[in-house]
């Protein structure tokens, strides 16, 4: 996951990894949503039908907290190797808009 | 115990310490060192005020009741965040584009900046947010009287408590809020304050859970016990709230007015969005990770029916923990404050775009053009509408009597906000969106929000009697408040949730399938939907009517004189001109409308700019004009393209003439000499022959007789020569006079082939097909014949090939009769072709003596008798093709 340094002979190599990490930056949220809807599969304490245990609410804490903390990670992590690219679009784009050109 | 006084003695210190921070801000932004202030770090916190009171110590309570649904509430705005390159920035780019104010006028720019979609949303807002403010001052009253100790009441009135809070806030706002009239311009006092409040609620919060978990629990692992013993300790989340709650939250994050107020029209830098889509996760796990904690320590210590709404100060008051409870204290009234103040800012914006001011507008007559400062104007109506719905959110608060109803809002305020979803990314990422659907399905989902949601929240006989709500209305059961088409047993909220939402988003799709919209509803869907491929401007202001002193006027009144001067004068700068007045181009009033917008919203400055420059920007006709003006581009283009093909094959046709004249004066140049050479020989030879026989005594007979005759010979060449020449002059004057009778052709080529082979020096075979000679020709025989004699002593003058054979052949069409002189000779070089049938033409290499005008002659000859002569390269030699009329 290293960030090449230099635009060097390996751009495209480069340019394709950073690709990827965009698509990963963007199917991040779905991958929050799945592992977040996950608990409703869970065993309730509602339902005492069920032969299953209830999860006990401590590890359904653990559960939720390290989902959060690792799209966190990730989201920060992606965001920090995509920050060129990320920055690029948000300058060149904004210098248009602000001046109200007609653009390029 | 603290007392109530003093604690009212802390909140006055840190309300002045809130108010020096804001002052301390906006000195500082003002001259220019803004630094910190617009980092993402700020940013970040500022997107706290999503963390109300409610949410501080509601919580809390929330856990209390139903252990960890409570977390739904943050995990919506934590994946809204976490999948930020998606929707959000999409509206910060078109927030930024387009100088958006507030939702109802991101919403009404994109629908063709309709003001009636914008006071819709309005209205819808202030509907949806108003009791979350009061909930915000009763969560601040309740804690003050905690703490004025279990009877509460000796020194203490909460009412009066919530109004002088409330008064506080409003003049906060005002005096932090409605410093600059550009909404656009971020409120720095505001931002810094509100992010300072973020630190102290998230402190507060942290602090009473450490306490918590290694004061009185003893550290995690114990702690963890103690939650599965604890009456929430088993997983009992019903999984449909767990689902719709968090999709709720996530809608009601992203179109929460005070929420759309700091993500969109605060945000500075699109990077600080990035930063946050991670950091502001982290803020709201943070803020939610000793939630269960203090729950669980609260019902275990607390006596049964304590409100578990206020654990967070309740646990460390008993626990002695007097300096504790006060931060908490402060955390809540942060998060109460805060919110109260962003929120107000963005419906107080709200109310005074679109609703005061079209109507100061429209009851001032003429607009744009009414005399006075409009800025005071708006700026009047802009603090007036934040102490009226301040005022609206005390007298809900009184009028509720600050009971449990209250507490529900929180929810219920998120389904409300959350009906403006369907029209907003349908208006970001859907062409077809229009604004009658948006309107309908608004108005739709309003209603049944109201119905299904708001009006039951007060409970049965409140509002809606005991009777509508088991039986429905007028008896009809299918339409109970809470089981709409009879559909039992769903929780109210996502009962309520579900229903609006689909009907919502139901109407919408179908009714902007079924209209059609407006040009410039059109122009802005295109402009929002394809914002990153900013090549689609609106077309812009037909400026014909619209003076630039006119428009100067105007925006002095809006955006004040020095801004106004400024804006025009670096216009007229970029139009390269000098003074303050710039030509108003279309670029330029677009611009000066998106100023305007950041003040006044799309809707208005639009509606002023229209009042000047007289009429919409875009109608159909224009449209209609502009395509018809490419469709005539086109057929412009079109004609360019044709006359540049014909002019290029002009110029072929002259570089070819050109270069036959080139050649022609080479070849005149040529038979000049040539002529002068073959006059001059014969002459030479008379000449010398004559004076031999003058001055030469005893010539013999025999000489003589040689000699005279060299000398009638060189005399008949002469002759010859000359003839041709005043031929060729004659017909080519058009003097000629054809003598035309008629005759067989076979006869004409019979006496050319023995002419000419009469006078041959070499045989040359000539082959014929008699029997398609035999046709009678009218015209000038003699002439053909001359014309005939000529290609056959050509054929055999220069035909060089072994066995030299000419083929006579006769081609017979309607009109024409063709006669093809083919030889088996080296075909003529491409070259001299083009020339050969000129005057003086002759082929270079040939060395037979003649003059170049047979073939110019036999042209003239065709030419008179109304055929043409062609030559044609053969397969193995060469053709010339005689065409007679017939």
């Amino acid at each position: 996951m290293s960030m090449p340094s230099t635009p060097s002979k390996f751009l495209e190599q480069s340019g394709y990894r950073q690709r990827r990490m965009m698509d990963a930056l963007r199917l991040l949220p779905v991958l929050g949503l799945l592992l977040w809807l996950f608990p409703i599969f869970w065993p309730t304490g509602l339902n005492v039908s069920n032969n299953n245990d209830p999860v006990s609410t401590s590890s359904a804490v653990i559960y939720v907290f390290l989902v959060w903390g690792i799209l966190i990670l990730l989201s920060s992590i992606l965001r920090w190797c995509l920050r060129h690219t990320l920055e690029q679009e948000t300058t060149t784009d904004l210098d248009d808009m602000d001046v109200g050109k007609t653009g390029q | 115990m603290t007392s109530v006084n003093q604690l009212i003695g802390v909140s006055f210190a840190y309300v002045i310490f809130l108010f020096a921070i804001a002052f301390y801000a906006e000195r500082a932004a003002a001259l220019g060192r803004r630094g910190w202030l617009g980092s993402p770090l700020v940013y970040t916190l500022s997107l706290s005020i999503y963390c109300t009171a409610w949410t501080f110590y509601g919580a809390v309570g929330y856990a209390a009741r139903s252990g960890m649904e409570f977390v739904t509430i943050y995990l919506g705005p934590s994946l809204v965040m976490i999948g930020w390159w998606w929707v959000l920035r999409k509206l910060v780019r078109i927030g930024r584009a387009q100088r958006v104010t507030s939702v109802a006028d991101l919403i009404s720019a994109r629908y063709g900046k309709s003001n009636l979609l914008a006071i819709v949303v309005t209205i819808m807002a202030v509907v949806g947010v108003t009791p979350y403010i009061a909930l915000q001052l009763q969560s601040v009253t309740l804690s003050l009287a905690i703490f004025s100790g279990p009877d509460g009441t000796n020194s203490f009135s909460q009412p009066g408590a919530a109004f002088w809070i409330a008064v506080g806030l409003a003049i906060f706002t005002v005096l932090f809020g409605t410093r600059n009239l550009n909404t656009n311009e971020r409120h720095d006092g505001i931002v810094i304050a509100i992010a300072v409040e973020a630190g102290v609620k998230l402190v507060a919060l942290i602090a009473v859970g450490v306490f918590v978990v290694w004061g009185i629990a003893g550290g995690i692992g114990p702690m963890m016990e103690r939650i599965d013993t604890s009456p929430i300790g088993e997983w009992g989340v019903d999984p449909n709230r767990w689902v719709a709650l968090t999709a709720l939250s996530a809608a009601a994050f992203l179109c929460l007015p005070r929420m759309f107020q700091v993500l969109v029209v605060e945000n500075q830098d699109e990077r600080h969005l990035q930063i946050a889509s991670w950091a502001f996760p982290l803020y709201l796990m943070l803020m939610s990770l000793f939630v269960v904690p203090i729950a669980v320590i609260g019902l275990d210590l607390m006596p049964a029916g304590s409100n578990p709404d206020l654990f967070v100060l309740t646990v460390p008051l008993a626990e002695g923990q007097i300096g504790l409870a006060t931060l908490s204290y402060l955390g809540g009234f942060s998060s109460a404050t805060s919110m109260v103040i962003v929120a107000t800012l963005a419906l107080a914006t709200m109310v005074s775009n679109h609703i005061v001011m079209p109507v100061w507008l429209s009851v001032h007559g003429n607009g744009a053009s009414v005399s006075g400062d409009v800025r005071n104007v708006i700026i009047f109506a802009r603090r007036t509408s934040i102490m009226v719905i301040i005022g609206f959110g005390y007298l809900y608060y009184r009028l509720s009597g600050g009971g449990a109803a209250l507490a529900a809002i929180g929810l219920i305020s998120f389904v409300g906000v959350a009906q403006f979803l369907p029209a907003m990314l349908g208006g970001i990422f859907w062409r077809g969106a229009t604004r009658t659907g948006a309107l309908s399905g608004l108005i739709v989902g309003f209603i049944i929000w109201v119905y299904c949601s708001l009006l039951p929240s007060f409970g049965p006989g409140a509002i809606l009697s005991l009777e509508i709500f088991e039986n429905g209305p007028w008896g009809v059961s299918l339409l109970r408040p809470l089981a709409l088409y009879g559909i039992e047993g769903m929780d109210a909220t996502v009962h309520a949730m579900v229903w609006s939402l689909t009907l919502n988003t139901f109407a919408f799709i179908v009714i902007s399938l079924l209209t059609f919209p407006d040009p410039l509803e059109r122009l802005q869907g295109a402009q929002f939907v394809n914002v990153f491929n900013h090549s689609t401007q609106t077309r812009g202001w037909e400026a014909t009517l619209a003076t630039s002193e006119d428009l100067m006027i105007m925006s002095q009144r809006i955006l004040g004189p020095t801004e106004a001067q400024n804006l025009f004068r670096v216009e007229a700068r970029k139009q390269g001109m000098h003074g303050y007045l710039p030509e108003p181009t279309q670029a330029f009033l677009q611009n000066l409308e998106r100023e305007l917008s950041a003040s006044v919203g799309a809707a208005t400055a639009h509606a002023m700019i229209s009042q000047l420059v007289g009429g919409a920007s875009v109608s159909v006709q224009d449209l209609m004009a502009v395509a018809d003006e490419s469709a005539q581009i086109l057929e412009y283009s079109n004609q360019l393209e044709t006359k540049s093909d014909e002019l290029a094959r002009t110029a072929r046709q002259l570089r070819d003439a050109n270069d036959k004249l080139t050649a022609l004066s080479v070849q005149k140049d040529a038979f000049l000499s040539q002529i002068s050479h073959e006059l001059r020989t014969p002459m030479t030879s008379i000449r010398s022959f004559a004076e031999i026989l003058l001055d030469t005594e005893g010539l013999g007979k025999l000489e003589k007789t040689e000699y005279a005759s060299i000398i009638h010979g060189e005399t008949i060449r002469l002759t010859r020569l000359l003839d041709d020449l005043l031929d060729l002059s004659v017909l080519e004057n058009g003097q000629v006079n054809l003598n035309v009778e008629n005759g067989r052709l076979s006869k004409v080529l019979e006496k050319a082939i023995l002419t000419a082979q009469a006078v041959a020096i070499r045989q040359l075979k000539v082959t014929r097909r008699h029997l398609d000679e035999a046709i009678t020709l009218k015209t000038d025989l003699d002439r053909l014949n001359q014309v005939f004699i000529n290609l056959i002593t050509n054929a055999q003058k220069y035909c060089d090939a072994d066995e030299p054979t000419l083929t006579v052949e006769v081609l017979l069409s309607d009109e024409i009769v063709s006669i093809v002189f083919a030889d088996n000779g080296t075909p003529i070089p491409v070259s001299s072709r083009a020339v050969i049938f000129e005057k003086f033409a002759r082929i270079e290499e040939a060395e037979s003596g003649g003059a170049g005008l047979g073939l110019a002659i036999c042209k003239e000859i065709m030419t008179r008798l109304g055929g043409d002569i062609r030559y044609v390269p053969n397969l193995s030699g060469n053709a010339f093709i005689v065409d007679l009329p017939r």
